[in-house]
């Protein structure tokens, strides 16, 4: 079991290669990327169950399926401190001929990424396809899945959310990530999502909520708690508030970070606001 | 040459569900997806004798497509049955990502395909599904023409390894193949014979392509017949064997000349044999309400107008 201070100090390496990843190809998606970042490093730490090595069917161990692709730089620079492939590999991030696509693929074979993901809406939907896998092959660990809010105005989302509940898949822990922006601008603008806890409780889901889902311990413990719910005939929300560009100030509580790396100047700003724990790639 | 009888009449979708019958019980990786459509893609023997491996999603196609993908990590073989018009156009994106690019598993089933779905009309009958399928990298796309070859490439693509779009149709259509002929992804078959034209036919069009080459014999025109079920991969070698012989061809499919066979075998033959060719298919344009031998008849898809083409693209030859 990881002690908290190494997984802050995990959190605030991850922060360093993620704008230092979209610093260096002037491109990316840094906000809901630092706005994931302690759910991520918890997630790979602590929360799930993973064998060592890598293989497609991950049978016998827990599975995570990233919906909102866009955030590749937090989920890459997890994979690679989790020792999926060499740390040095963030350097390629969507330059030519490299592993680490613009946004999460399986086509050139990077480890720990189980299907593409870019276009939403479609990562619950074989988040559900994964789990039913898990319960035919008698695998009793779970699926994980993390999707945008934004993401939440696909239709697909709602057909999958309907399924889960109607055929009973409750060993899937779907996490939405609750920052309340997107490229456009607050969601509540752009496609107002009304309360989203009540909605999929509408659809037959047991909910949980997270508050302060830039805060590692509320993350562990609320996460702690969703698999105690698993099991039970439903599958598992988490209404996950997150504060998009979180750890670097002038990125936090605003869309204009979305999809924008930030300049020189910028870059040593925010690397300025998160201390280089690990060393960087 | 062996000559081809009419064995009766059966549907194509019927040798799917005859065929996943058969995966049901010798190959427990097999599972089954539908949107709602259970009887139409004759999935009930399969579901009655393997009801854990059965999954009904509903009206949800999108949904069912990336179940299907999601099954596969874990070593599940899913195949998925709805109509080719919501196999493909519906879910064009959800097939291209979470299947396609992420090289999945996946054996995408999909009955009433073409103009003969009928009565329903133009909403349903998609003559737009060949081209939208093989311009996906790595997509195996498949059209067999009656039940018995509809039945063998079901089960040939379950020992395939990567993603299968299976077309297949609605009604009951001669039934000529041999029962027990081994299906081999890719790999034209001879049918007939001939010295002075190659018709190229696929699905419901191969039957039709023999008996036009049986009255082009009465009337002294030698036409050979190939059966090329797997538009993609395309049997070059075989197209290219057979034009060398005869000059020219006639591509025949119940498809839009857009996309279609007749789009792969004219890149095959502009690049390595250039030749006449003629094309029986649809001419830009959607379907109609009708039953399926009127619609074959205007649309320009039956016997008759393979005839017609073979006589055009002989003229053309120097």
């Amino acid at each position: 079991m990881a002690e908290l201070k190494d997984l802050e100090a995990l959190v605030s390496q991850v922060r360093r290669d993620i704008v230092r990843m979209v610093h260096a190809v002037d491109s990316g998606h840094p906000g809901g990327s630092l706005g994931c970042t302690e759910f991520l490093v918890a997630l790979f730490n602590q929360v799930m169950e993973m064998r060592d090595t890598f293989d497609m069917d991950g049978i016998g161990e827990d599975l995570f399926f990233l919906s909102n692709g866009h955030i590749s730089p937090v989920y890459y620079s997890v994979l690679a401190r989790r020792g999926f492939f060499p740390l040095e590999e963030l350097r390629t991030f969507r330059k030519i001929n490299s592993r680490l696509q613009g946004h999460p693929a399986t086509h050139e074979g990077l480890p720990g990424i189980r299907i593409a993901s870019g276009s939403l809406g479609q990562g619950m939907s074989v988040a559900l396809g994964a789990a039913l896998a898990k319960k035919l092959n008698g695998d009793p660990h779970l699926v994980y899945s993390l999707h945008g809010d934004g993401e939440l105005q696909e239709g697909q989302i709602w057909e999958a959310a309907m399924f889960a509940a109607g055929r009973k898949v409750d060993n899937l822990i779907a996490t939405i990530d609750r920052n309340g922006q997107q490229i456009d601008g607050p969601t509540e603008t752009v496609m107002p999502l009304g309360d989203v806890r009540e909605k999929f409780e509408a659809f037959g889901w047991d909910v949980l909520s997270l508050k302060e889902g830039n805060d590692l311990q509320a993350i562990l413990q609320t996460m702690e708690a969703a698999k105690k719910r698993t099991g039970k005939g439903k599958p598992v929300a988490v209404i996950m508030e997150t504060v998009m560009g979180h750890g670097v100030d002038y990125m936090m509580h605003t869309h204009a970070w979305h999809g924008k790396a930030p300049n020189d100047e910028q870059l040593q700003r925010a690397l300025a606001q998160n201390p280089e724990t690990l060393g960087d790639y | 040459m062996k000559k081809y009888t009419d064995q009766g009449k059966q549907d194509t979708r019927s040798g799917f569900g005859a065929g996943l019958a058969e995966l049901g019980r010798t190959n427990p990786k097999v599972v089954a997806l539908c949107a709602d459509l259970v009887g139409s893609l004759k999935m009930d023997e399969f579901i009655s004798e393997n009801p854990g491996r059965f999954f009904q999603v509903g009206i949800a196609e999108a949904n069912m497509m990336g179940i299907a993908a999601g099954l596969t990590i874990g070593g599940y073989i899913p195949f998925t049955g709805t109509f080719a018009n919501f196999s493909t156009g519906r879910v064009y994106d959800q097939i291209r990502q979470s299947i396609a690019y992420s090289e999945k598993n996946v054996k995408i089933c999909a009955s009433h395909a073409g103009i003969t779905l009928g009565e329903d009309g133009a909403t349903h009958q998609i003559l737009e599904d060949i081209g939208l399928m093989k311009m996906l990298p790595g997509m195996v796309v498949i059209n067999p023409c009656d039940y018995n070859q509809t039945r063998a490439a079901t089960l040939a693509i379950a020992v395939h390894q990567g993603p299968v779009y299976l077309r297949f149709g609605r009604p009951k259509v001669p039934n000529f193949t041999p029962k027990d002929q081994p299906f081999e992804i890719g790999k034209a078959l001879l049918l007939q014979e001939g010295s002075d034209v190659t018709i190229v036919a696929t699905g419901h069009l191969v039957w039709e392509a023999l008996v036009a080459a049986e009255n082009l014999e009465a009337r002294g025109v030698s036409a050979e017949v190939i059966n090329i079920h797997t538009i993609k991969p395309l049997d070059e070698a075989a197209l290219l064997k057979s034009v060398a012989k005869t000059g020219c061809v006639v591509t025949a499919e119940e498809h839009n000349y857009w996309g279609g066979l007749g789009e792969s075998v004219a890149r095959v033959l502009t690049t390595h044999l250039p030749a006449p060719q003629e094309f029986v298919a649809t001419r830009d344009t959607f379907g109609e309400s009708g039953t399926p031998d009127q619609l074959m008849e205007k649309y320009g898809l039956n016997n008759k107008a393979i005839e017609k083409a073979v006589l055009r693209v002989m003229e053309k030859k120097s």
